[in-house]
């Protein structure tokens, strides 16, 4: 699939009728990806907690598409929910790398914005957008589940803007430079 | 043709950093021969915050905030032990209204926490089901807390001196109906994880911790409970009001993961009962003691704090040179010291085990790495 996704840009460019083609896929492939956001099963901290609860009984994300699996391998969306100690630096960028494109990363949580209440710790990443590329940020200390179900909703709201012409098929994303840990 | 004798490697083989029953980033280093462990090596320092060295910088009152994140599962007995010790520090004596709550708190946090070890081992052994009913009744719990203290997670509730704020209007009423609706429920969570027989299959059998290796690795705690050692800060050494109320140590017997489990679900009703009782015992007054500085300067000396939080003896040792900060905070985290017996608990398990015995010794990361 990927490498139809990759291909049909190129090849409706040169087809009469082919950016009709190219934006009806759009849809249908932002429709697809968009209701179903599987995130990887990834706890660093007490937001992770906070996750949990999430996909659990009250607050129920499954009714969105949202269901947690347990390997990056299968997975579209990384929630960064915790802090980032420069020992566990290494291993998220890993995590990032196995997942396959295309792929999203949620920051939940002032500690992986920012540092958060630790922002003068001597062992903290000060932001996971350090290390990684981030689309939606989610503020609080821990942020409620209702502000982890919102994140996603605008991260949806991202994922229908995509669109194959401009490269949102599996092609590969650009390195982020070299990687700061301060 | 004679076949080649068989060659056997021993493996190794990393369960961590990212692993969905780890709880948090830990890392195991397995060396396994076949199906069967010969070394374990846990590889902790994924989490570590700096907790302890950013106490030298923050002052007095700010650290009840970072205290609530070392285990956040129980965040009301880490802020408890930690205004302990700094109370020792500054001799003030706390008004009797707000030890009841202080006690409170602390048994229905104790719950909640438990709750979270009952879904997530739950799903560790491969039953789904317990962790959304956990988390049905653990969000009634929080919203019990939110309605208190503001947040679901980390409270900043208990202070130096007392308590944050006063219940609101009411909250005793909801807080003994949460407890009515919830009794039955541990019956239910026993019909549908306790004594399932596929359950105690997985977890009967393995994981043993003997009375003497419990002790010398200074576990603490329900997984020092399990193996038969009746110890408990809350009757070893009474802090808050705990002496007033009646309540059990339950016990286990042979030290296996079951038991370790268990243990914890008896405590839950023993929470409940110590909180109908402090509800009971609740009288009006004052709930922060009177003179308490928002910028504190304790007289040079050293204390120490210890609470028994839901995974354990959790203490605080606290060093004061006069300043508007600690000279040095030590916090004696029981996850750390539970988390080391896994080297020798490991080893000549087998492989498909060793999951169930990383749930039953329930460890928080935050706590073990601070």
């Amino acid at each position: 699939m990927g490498i139809v996704l990759d291909k049909l840009p190129g090849v409706c460019g040169v087809l009469p009728g082919g950016a009709g083609v190219l934006a009806a896929s759009d849809e249908v492939v932002n429709w697809a990806r968009k209701r179903s956001v599987w995130p990887v099963t990834f706890g660093l901290a007490c937001c992770a907690i906070e996750m949990m609860a999430a996909y659990a009984a009250r607050f129920d994300t499954d009714r969105l598409g949202i269901f947690p699996r347990p390997s990056p391998r299968q997975a579209d969306l990384l929630i960064i929910a915790g802090t980032v100690v420069k020992k566990m630096a290494e291993p998220i960028v890993q995590i990032f790398h196995q997942m396959p494109e295309p792929r999203w990363v949620l920051s939940l949580g002032s500690c992986s914005n920012c540092g958060g209440p630790y922002y003068d710790s001597y062992s903290v990443v000060k932001g996971v957008d350090k290390i990684i590329p981030v689309d939606v940020y989610v503020a609080g200390c821990p942020p409620r589940p209702e502000a982890l179900i919102y994140g996603i909703l605008e991260l949806q709201k991202k994922i229908e803007k995509m669109s194959l012409a401009r490269g949102a098929g599996a092609t590969a994303q650009i390195e982020t430079g070299p990687r700061r840990y301060d | 043709m004679t076949p080649a004798p068989l060659r056997t490697d021993q493996l190794f083989v990393n369960l961590g950093p990212q692993h969905p029953s780890t709880h948090g980033v830990l890392r195991v280093g397995l060396t396994l021969e076949g199906e069967v462990i010969m070394r374990a090596e846990p590889d902790i320092g994924y989490l570590h915050r700096g907790t302890e060295k950013l106490s030298e910088i923050r002052g007095w009152n700010q650290l009840v905030a970072l205290s609530d994140r070392w285990d956040y599962c129980n965040a009301m007995g880490n802020n408890l032990a930690y205004c302990l010790a700094a109370e020792k520090l500054l001799t003030v004596e706390v008004p009797e209204r707000a030890q009841h709550l202080r006690a409170v708190m602390c048994e229905l946090n104790r719950i909640a926490s438990h709750l979270i070890f009952f879904g997530t081992f739950g799903i560790d052994i491969g039953a789904f089901t317990p962790f959304l009913h956990a988390f049905r009744e653990r969000e009634m719990l929080l919203d019990l807390f939110e309605s208190c203290t503001g947040a679901r997670l980390t409270y900043n509730y208990i202070r130096i001196g007392g308590v944050m704020r006063d219940l609101p209007k009411g909250w005793p009423d909801l807080c003994r109906e949460f407890l009515e609706f919830f009794k039955p429920r541990l019956q239910e969570y026993d019909t549908l994880l306790s004594f399932n027989p596929i359950f105690l299959d997985r977890t009967k059998t393995v994981g043993h911790i003997s009375r003497e290796s419990a002790l010398n690795w200074g576990v603490s705690g329900p997984n020092l409970r399990a193996s038969g050692v009746k110890a408990d800060v809350r009757k070893l050494d009474p802090y808050c009001l705990y002496a007033k109320y009646d309540f059990e140590i339950p016990v286990g017997k042979t030290g296996c993961c079951w038991d370790r489990y268990y243990c914890r679900m008896l405590e839950i009703k023993e929470s409940v009962r110590i909180v109908e009782q402090a509800l009971g015992l609740l009288a009006d007054g004052p709930v922060m003691a009177k003179g308490v500085a928002k910028i504190l300067k304790p007289a040079p000396g050293e204390s120490y704090g210890h609470v028994e939080a839901a995974r354990g003896d959790l203490g605080v040792h606290l060093i004061s040179d006069g300043n508007t900060a600690p000279y040095r905070l030590h916090v004696r985290a029981p996850s750390f010291m539970n988390l080391q017996i896994l080297q020798e608990l490991l080893v000549g398990q087998r492989m498909s085990d060793v999951i169930a015995i990383l749930g039953s010794i329930d460890i928080v990361l935050g706590e073990v790495d601070r």
